[in-house]
This record gives C-alpha cells, structure tokens and sequence, in this order.
C-alpha cells in the first residue's frame, strides 16, 4: 500500500508545477487541515471527488449524423448510474454526471473529452462510439491518464491502458458469424458489402482473410458504398450476377434503410438468399422496419428478446425511464454495462485514482452476473469475454437468438489478420 | 463461376437498366425545386435538403396519423401525405421568403450563409420535434414489393412509383412555367426585373411564390423518398450535393438542361457503379463532371437571360 502512493505523490506535484502554482496552494491547506480524510484516501491524484459526490462525464453524439446511433447509450449510461445512485452509489458516493456532445465531429470528441479530463477532472467518462471518434480521444486519455468505457463492437487492433472495451471486439463478432453461417448454412461463396469508412474496410479485410484462409470459400464481391448512400440498385444487380451463398453485410446509418428497402423491392428475400450483417441492431431496425428485414440474421452479443431474469429486469428498467417505445441494441446493452464495471473495479480498489482502478480491472477477474447479455468477464486485456449471438430477425422488429456461441475470450490482436 | 442463362442475362441487363432510369428520377425530381429558386430566382438555398426534410417528415406524421386514428384509410392516405407535404413545405417556403430570403436578393453570397443557418435550424428543430432517430412511415403494401413481368425480371414498385411522381412534377412545372401567366411572369422577372416591374408585374410577390413552389416541390421530393430511404434529422444534407450538382451540371436557367443533366449524370453512375466499386463510381463521375465544366462552366444547356 505505502509503495504505490509514494511512487504517485511526485507526479502529482509535478502535475501542479505544471499547471501553475493554483493548485498547490489549495492541495496542501487540504492536507494539513487533513480534512476529507476519506476523500483523500479515494482520491490522491485530484479527481473530482468529495465526501459525497464522483463526478464522471458522458461523451455521446447529441446532434450529428451519429445523434441517431449514440442517444440509446448515453441513455443506457444514464440508467445505470441512476440504478447506481440508487442502491448507494459508490464507495459511499452519489455519481454526478457531467453530459458532453460530441456533436459527430471527431476533432469535437478530441477537445470535449480534453475539457472533461483536465478541467472538470471527473472519475472516468462513458461515451465515444464511432472508431474515428474513439481514435481521436485516444491519445487525450492516454497523456492526461483519463479512463473511457467504450460501448461499440468494434474492429478490433487496439488496447490502450485508458480504455475499458465493453463491445466485441472483432473476432468475437466478425469470425464467430462467419464460422457460424459457413456451419449452419454450408456457405461457401460470399459477397461482402458496407459503407465505405474505417470499420466496414477493416471488418470486411479481417473477414476475407477468415473466409480465404480458414474456412476454404470465397469471396465473389466486395463493395464499399459512400456513407449515407440511398441507391443500391447496381449492387444488387451485381449480387444477383454473382449468386453468392451468403451476402456478408456491414452497411450502416441512413444508407440501412435503403439497402434493406430495395433489396426487398428486388425480391431477394430470406426465403432465397442468407444474409449476415454486423450493423444492424434494434435500434437500426426501428428506421428500416422489420418487414424488410424478415429471416435476415445479425450477429451479435446481445439483443433485447433474450429470455433471462437480467434483461427482462434491464428492459423494463430502461422502458421506465426512456419510455415505453425504447428499443435496445447491442451497443445500448454494452453501454449500460460500463458503469457497473467501473463500480467493481472501484470499489475493489477502494479508491476512485485511474491507476488503481486500472490495476484492479486489469487482474481478469472482474464479472457481471447481473449483466442482461448474461455474463460477462473483464479479460487482462480490458476486453470482456463475452457470448456471440445469431439472431434472426422478425416482422416486429425484434430477433429471435438462433445460435449462442460458448464464452469466447476476447483477442484484439488476432494473428494472421493484421 | 457459374453459367448462366440467356434469359438471366437478360433480365439483369434489364433490371440493371431500371435502376439507372430509377436513379434519374430520384435526382430529377431532388433538383426540380431547386432548379426553379437557383435557376429562376438565383439564390443558393443551402436549407433545400431541409426542406426535403419537412416533406418527409410530414409524410411520417400523416402515416402515424392515420395508423392511430384511420387504420381504414391507410391504403390510400400516402398520395393525400404527398399534397400536405407540397402544402407544408410550400408554406414553410414562403415564410423563410418572407422573414430572410427577401432581405438578401442584391447580397447572394449572404443568402448563402443565411441559408445555410436555416437549415441548421432546421435540422435542430426536426431534432427537438421527432428526436434523432431515424424513422420511416408505414408504407401501405401497394408500395411494396416488385412488378414481375417474366419469372427472372424484378422491377421495384417504390421505383416506378419515383418514377410516376416525376414525371407529373415535371410536366406541372412544365406547365407552369411556360404555359401559365404565373409562369410568363416569373420569365420576365428573371429576365428584367425592373422592366418587369415597370410593366405592372408585382416582381415581389412573384419571388414569394416562386420561392415557395421550389421549396413545396423540396417537399413532394420528400415525401417521395420515404418509400426509398429513412427520415433523419440531417437527411436532406445527403441529398443537397447531388441536387446542386444536377442543377449546376445542367445549366443553371434551363428545365431541360437539367433533366438532361439528370439523365446523365444517373446513368454513368449506375452503369460505372456495376463495374466498379461504389465508391469509385462516384469519384469518376464526379471527377468526368469536373472536366465538363471546366470547358463549359455554364453548365449542359445554358438559356440565354439578360440580367
């Protein structure tokens, strides 16, 4: 114990050189007075945390083209750390939340996540959500040694010691569909198709390298449509030229809804054609409408019709607080587990300081029983071990699970796929 | 690879051939507002998309409206939703003319921004009003699903319908233009305002309803589009790029300049589009664009107006 804080307590004092004399003066009449003592002992590197309040911040897109993805986990954040609040808050704390808006602009998501880290101080900020928005705040976190819980499923490549991944990353989605649908529907020719930006391109370079290498098919098309695309006419003509076993999907936002539409309108249906996406949740559903996407399946950790304790208590919890018509997605699950591994990580540290609670979640053996997905566990890796899903996609707009994979431990850097 | 049949071949060349033609209607029928307030009135309406917007979204409110009240009369409510949406987006038009427009017609740079203002006030208020999620109106089922005329040919129904809508908006606006007295009188205020007005032309109460046609045809355009995509807060700034590039690739003064240049422009890009990537489909075509208009900067059919 006594190791730890004296190795911390000359970076502390250089951080107040560095900022100025203000906030020595302040730092060393709270310590003679020694007042706060418990305050003190939770807190040694100056977070902002008082005898009964943490403060953490929330970064989420509120207005932008990411406004539409982003508002069920910030919603699914705030929840938590209502239910939190509630039964006690943390280490004896009430959790205050200082909201942010990202406003879909990466270099906002930069300066926002900046002012929360060095002039609010909070504990630990929930949010980002885009791979172009997590990569901009990266190195703000990791220079003033903030801590993210980040909620998307995503590419994969990447850990960082200022970041908790509470998504899959992409073997844990990416492969698992693809082993799954090669199994189940005997698929051997595959078309892949999403928009054209970071996760898409590296999704679909992570799953042609699985089909070519691994599962012995091939790969008969690939197309990237520009973001917020609406005309897909002359792919599908290509996808009907190609006659693929399987058509591997990863387009997202407003372009879903067209590519769903007219993919119906072209009458390739589930009845004739297995598709896969990895884009499409609940809450994308509810723009493209279930009847579109009837026998379509998803890949995924979570979806909101699974049938355990949990998640029925999740869902009604949410639905209270967001309204009845709320839907939750993959992502708006993963979001709402973030604060609940926060709470463990602290309250096993016994102490809000970055590095401690770093430490704690670092040791692989944080769980969430009462997590609505079912069970996840914190991996050394700051990934969670987590089920993959295969759900199958009904007129209502909800998807029955069709496969569940055993608990696949997650691997960011998988070899061979790089 | 697989063998293929004849007949196959022949239904994807056709169908492929639909998809252009489908193509053309959609950027037709995007660039015919603003054809008229670019092209008649020269002012930049960077709120245009928006205006799509407010067409799109009344369609959704006139479909949530019906669910819940008139479930009888949903097969018929979305031609009912279109008119509404001309009317609302037509009145909304008029106000902006009114309140912003008509203060900056010597100033075009600054209707420029101006504009572009409403339409992230827009965007806001849609934000407020029906959240930020993206949300599609139930179609009814005649909408839905394909026309097929052999076993192998899919032609979709939303498609054709595009296609229809166009093509009587074209033929209004045809009338309008150059057939009513409306229309004798927007000419001849493009042509010489103050002559114009000189002659007893009321040149102001011309720019009002011009403004508020091209904004109520934003919004049939709209309307149309739900059939083919979702409605979002920032869902008319997709469409804004492709409508100036039609209206400027066209010409542009000139109607048939931009069918024209509609015709064009969706036809390379859905020919390209099934050889190459999509992405690359669109860097080429935008890229052949950029050449035209480098040797003819007043775009495809230039009409000749004294200012």
């Amino acid at each position: 114990m006594r190791k730890p804080s004296s190795s911390l307590l000359p970076s502390v004092m250089r951080r107040c050189f560095a900022k100025g004399l203000m906030a020595l003066p302040a730092a060393i009449l709270l310590s003679s007075i020694g007042m706060s003592a418990s305050a003190a002992n939770v807190n040694t590197t100056g977070l902002a945390v008082t005898d009964e309040t943490v403060t953490i911040g929330i970064l989420h897109s509120l207005t932008g083209t990411m406004a539409i993805s982003e508002t069920g986990a910030q919603e699914a954040e705030k929840l938590a750390i209502s239910q939190i609040n509630a039964t006690g808050g943390i280490l004896g704390r009430q959790i205050k939340i200082i909201q942010e808006d990202g406003a879909s602009d990466w270099p906002t998501f930069a300066e926002k996540s900046r002012k929360l880290l060095v002039q609010d101080k909070v504990a630990a900020v929930f949010g980002a959500w885009t791979s172009a928005s997590r990569k901009a705040v990266l190195p703000v976190f990791e220079k003033e040694n903030g801590l993210l819980y980040y909620p998307t499923f995503y590419e994969g490549l990447e850990q960082s010691k200022n970041v908790i991944y509470t998504g899959q990353e992409a073997t844990q989605q990416i492969l698992a569909g693809l082993d799954w649908v090669a199994k189940e529907k005997e698929a051997k020719t595959f078309y892949l198709i999403g928009s054209d930006y970071i996760w898409p391109r590296t999704a679909m370079k992570i799953a042609r390298k699985h089909i070519e290498n691994v599962l012995g098919g091939k790969v008969v098309g690939e197309d990237y449509k520009p973001l917020g695309n609406t005309q897909f006419g002359s792919v599908i003509n290509k996808i009907r030229l190609k006659k693929p076993d399987v058509i591997y999907a990863a387009v997202v936002g407003g372009s879903n809804v067209a590519w769903f539409k007219q993919l119906k309108a072209a009458g390739i249906t589930s009845k004739k054609q297995t598709l896969l996406t990895i884009s499409v949740t609940e809450d994308e559903v509810l723009g493209i409408g279930g009847e579109n996407l009837e026998g379509f399946y998803s890949i995924m950790k979570y979806f909101q019709s699974q049938d355990n304790p949990n998640n029925k208590a999740f869902v009604a919890a949410f639905k209270e607080m967001w309204g009845e018509d709320s839907v939750m997605g993959d992502v708006t699950q993963a979001a709402y587990l973030g604060p609940w591994l926060w709470k463990a990580a602290v309250e096993r540290a016994g102490s809000f300081d970055i590095d401690k609670v770093v430490a704690e979640s670092e040791k692989g053996d944080i769980e969430l029983t009462t997590a609505p997905e079912g069970y996840v566990k914190l991996h050394k890796n700051h990934h969670l071990w987590s089920k993959a899903r295969v759900g199958e996609w009904s007129k209502d707009g909800q998807a029955t699970v069709v496969y569940t994979s055993e608990l696949i431990e997650p691997n960011p850097f998988p070899a061979g796929y790089q | 690879m697989d063998a293929y049949t004849s007949s196959e071949l022949i239904s994807i060349f056709a169908m492929q051939g639909f998809s252009g033609i489908s193509l053309f209607s959609v950027l037709l029928l995007m660039a015919l507002g603003l054809a008229i307030i670019f092209g008649q009135m020269g002012v930049i309406n960077m709120a245009h998309g928006e205006f799509m917007t407010v067409g799109a979204y009344t369609t959704y409110f006139m479909a949530t409206l019906t669910e819940t009240y008139f479930p009888a009369f949903m097969p018929y409510y979305f031609v009912f939703a279109i008119v509404v949406a001309f009317i609302v987006a037509g009145i909304l038009g008029y106000l902006a003319e009114f309140a912003l427009i008509r203060h900056l017609y010597k100033r075009p740079l600054d209707t420029l921004l101006a504009t572009w203002g409403l339409s992230l006030i827009m965007q806001q208020s849609f934000r407020s009003l029906f959240g930020a999620r993206e949300v599609s109106p139930t179609l009814p089922e005649w909408l839905l699903g394909s026309y097929q005329p052999t076993e192998t040919i899919y032609i979709p129904i939303n498609g054709m319908f595009v296609l229809g809508l166009t093509a009587v908006v074209t033929l209004g606006v045809y009338y309008l233009m150059f057939k009513s007295r409306w229309g004798l009188r927007v000419r001849a205020t493009t042509q010489n305002r103050v002559m114009s007005g000189a002659v007893g032309i009321n040149t102001k109460k011309v720019d009002r309803y011009t403004f508020a046609l091209g904004c109520g045809i934003a919004g049939i355009a709209g309307a149309a589009f739900t059939t083919i995509a979702s409605t979002g807060p920032t869902t008319g700034t997709l469409y804004i790029v492709d409508t100036f590039m039609v209206v400027v690739f066209g010409g542009a003064a000139s109607l048939f300049g931009t069918i024209a240049s509609a015709f064009s422009i969706a036809q390379a890009q859905s020919i390209l589009e099934f050889f190459i990537s999509g992405s690359m489909a669109k860097v080429y075509t935008l890229l052949a664009l950029v050449v035209i208009l480098m040797f003819k900067p007043e775009g495809l059919f230039a009409s000749k107006v004294r200012r």
